[in-house]
């Protein structure tokens, strides 16, 4: 194992014991939160599938979420269990992205952009008009929490690590399915698909599949988003979501494996943690009267009013600075230490 | 960009009082459609000068600008302020908006913004004009006002008659400085040399450097432009909607849709797209119910999204190997 590996498998440790440990120190709503990032995550690891992978612009990943999280709702406020509405979610949205392909396959970029666009507008008028099936915009209401082999996951913490588990599966698989041959032929889609075609890739299943399997990751994204938040109607589910999922695609760094967890971090904790600033010092103690010299607490409260235009001004600078997301500047800068690393340790020959 | 669904806030036809009565003979229906058209093509005529300027940066910078209604939501701002604060009369006070969005929002935007992101593709700065978006609206509802603050209107009440039809000043003012400034910007893009210079900046940017053509000067004249027709547009359309920090909202979406509806890279396409949305907007608020009436523009995008993804006025864009 080389250095740099076991580098990121102890961060990983890390990171997973700290996402297990973190709900026992907060409140409901902080865990709630959490448990909204790791449902959003799931989503964006859809979206950067079909965009960051292969190529293929999406704007309708958020209706992808709306149609799980409707199934979901409708199936378990009717009694049956969450596992039934799981798999026909996914089944669902893995087969309308299947459909949703056929245009990427006469048209490219921002074109695409439109149909996928279309169908993101049609699918929230189906949401808000139909009402004899979603209830329209009063929503539907009272979705139970589920429960495995007996264990409710009912709580929020329990629930919270019901969501942590299928975002393990989910990334998982994904983690598998990036190295495996289809993973590469979603790459050679992205680069060049005229090249892809003429090595023998077949362009045309993968653009299908690379849209089914993003639209399938956002109806599991949904199917566990309605219980979590025990009540839907359609707004979360308007364009604005399919946005946002992008922001997070490209902030975190489309065609990164770790871009839609970074950008999920910014997306939905980051807005949080702006506008909880100001209580930083009360949490830091004595550590808060060292920095308080370097920023005062005046400004940490002022961040907290403002915390919106913050969030702004940082993705734009963020981007401004890095426009291949977070994840693309650590790459960049690994690779440029590398390069350095090399061009110095060959140096000495050339002086000697 | 955000409000898919809550649809247009108190529109033209809504001042207007434009609702036709159902029991009215013939002839006050003649009058209700001409009522109708008129503030139709009002509104299209302000969505028309903002898809323009979307078209415009698209085509000479491929820049999709999710902050374009927020291009047409500050201006009023900085109106205000020149004349609440430093006491400028309207008209003035129009003129000091316009040369302030051309310094912010036409220069400020290309050099710190687009400049820096130009190289790395359309999506990034797709992004970034979207964090800007909520920058502008969350900044003026911070630091300005989060309530709809009252805007001078561009001219008394009066009703005029027109084939028997009363038809508000303002509306008419509305189209014809509308109409205006779009004939202007024509007559500039195809007589002049500096507007034939843009086409061809826009159609061919490779081509155009070769044969001399200063194409940084001319991709920043389109954002220029596209301050002024946004500025105007905020001129016209706030004394409507008095001058709030969200009505970008539902303006930016509708230019985008017209902007698609009309064909993307067609400043023709954007007027006719603008137009048809903001006719067709108004007789779904006057004969559908409030429900189905948000849904029209979206219905319309569809439609022509499915048969003719190029929009009506587009060009087909060739994909390169």
């Amino acid at each position: 194992m080389s250095a740099r590996s076991a580098f990121g498998a102890v961060a990983a440790l890390l990171v997973a014991a700290g996402l297990i440990l973190a709900p026992l120190g907060l409140k409901p709503y902080g865990i709630y939160i959490l448990s909204l990032w790791a449902v959003t995550t799931i989503a964006a690891i859809g979206l950067n599938l079909t965009l960051g992978y292969a190529g293929q612009v999406s704007l309708a990943q958020g209706a992808f979420v709306g149609i799980g999280a409707y199934i979901a709702a409708l199936l378990t406020a009717k009694g049956w269990p969450l596992g039934v509405a799981y798999i026909l979610a996914g089944v669902s949205c893995f087969g309308i992205g299947w459909l949703l392909g056929y245009p990427a396959l006469r048209v490219q970029h921002h074109y695409l952009a439109f149909v996928t666009l279309a169908f993101a507008t049609l699918a929230y008028l189906i949401f808000r008009n139909e009402e004899w099936i979603t209830g329209g915009i009063y929503g539907i209401s009272n979705i139970p929490r589920p429960s495995l082999f007996g264990y409710s996951f009912g709580r929020p913490r329990d629930f919270y690590y019901f969501c942590l588990g299928n975002l393990a599966l989910v990334s998982l698989a994904t983690w598998w399915l990036i190295r495996s041959p289809w993973g590469r032929a979603f790459v050679a889609l992205r680069e060049n698909p005229v090249r892809a075609l003429s090595l023998g890739v077949d362009t045309r299943r993968y653009t299908l599949m690379a849209f089914a399997l993003g639209a399938g990751l956002g109806g599991v994204s949904g199917v566990l988003y309605a219980p979590l938040v025990q009540y839907i109607d359609p707004t979360p589910f308007a364009l604005l979501l399919s946005l946002n999922l992008l922001l997070m695609v490209i902030v975190g760094g489309s065609g990164y494996f770790l871009g839609p967890f970074v950008g999920a971090v910014v997306a939905v904790l980051l807005p949080e943690w702006l506008q909880a600033a100001d209580k930083l010092y009360d949490a830091l103690g004595p550590v808060a009267d060292v920095l308080s010299m370097v920023l005062p607490p005046s400004a940490l409260k002022y961040v907290a009013k403002h915390y919106l235009v913050a969030y702004a001004v940082f993705v734009m600078v963020l981007l401004v600075f890095s426009p291949s997301g977070i994840i693309g500047f650590i790459e960049k800068r690994i690779a440029a230490r590398k390069a350095l690393r090399t061009a110095l340790a060959a140096q000495p020959k050339v002086a000697s | 960009m955000q409000a898919v669904s809550s649809g247009c806030p108190a529109g033209v036809h809504h001042r207007a009082g434009l609702r036709p009565d159902p029991l009215a003979g013939h002839d006050a229906l003649m009058a209700d459609f001409i009522q109708l058209l008129v503030a139709g093509l009002a509104t299209g005529g302000i969505y028309a000068l903002v898809a323009i300027g979307f078209t415009l940066l698209w085509q000479t910078s491929q820049t999709i600008n999710f902050a374009q209604g927020e291009f047409v939501m500050l201006p009023a701002f900085f109106m205000l302020v020149a004349m609440n604060w430093i006491g400028v009369p309207f008209w003035g006070a129009v003129v000091i908006g316009i040369l302030i969005s051309v310094v912010v929002l036409g220069a400020a935007f290309k050099k710190l913004l687009v400049d820096p992101m130009l190289r790395h593709g359309v999506l990034p700065l797709a992004i970034a004009t979207m964090a800007l978006a909520l920058f502008m609206k969350e900044a003026v509802k911070d630091f300005y006002s989060a309530e709809a603050q009252p805007f001078p209107p561009l001219a008394a009440a009066i009703n005029v008659n027109i084939f028997g039809a009363a038809v508000a000043l303002q509306s008419l003012i509305v189209v014809a400085i509308a109409v205006g400034a779009v004939v202007a910007l024509q007559l500039f893009l195809t007589r002049t040399q500096t507007g034939r210079r843009m086409q061809a900046t826009a159609q061919n940017p490779v081509v155009a450097r070769i044969l001399g053509i200063p194409v940084e000067r001319m991709i920043l004249l389109a954002f220029v432009i596209n301050a002024v027709l946004a500025a105007l547009a905020s001129a016209l359309v706030t004394p409507i909607y008095l001058a709030k920090f969200s009505n970008g909202e539902y303006l930016g979406m509708a230019a985008f849709i017209a902007a698609i509806v009309g064909g993307f890279n067609q400043v023709r396409g954007a007027i006719v797209g603008g137009l048809l949305l903001g006719v067709v907007d108004n007789f779904a608020a006057a004969y559908l119910s409030a429900q189905y009436r948000a849904a029209i523009p979206l219905v319309l995008l569809i439609v022509v999204i499915l048969f003719r993804p190029q929009g009506l006025f587009g060009r087909v864009e060739e994909r390169t190997v």
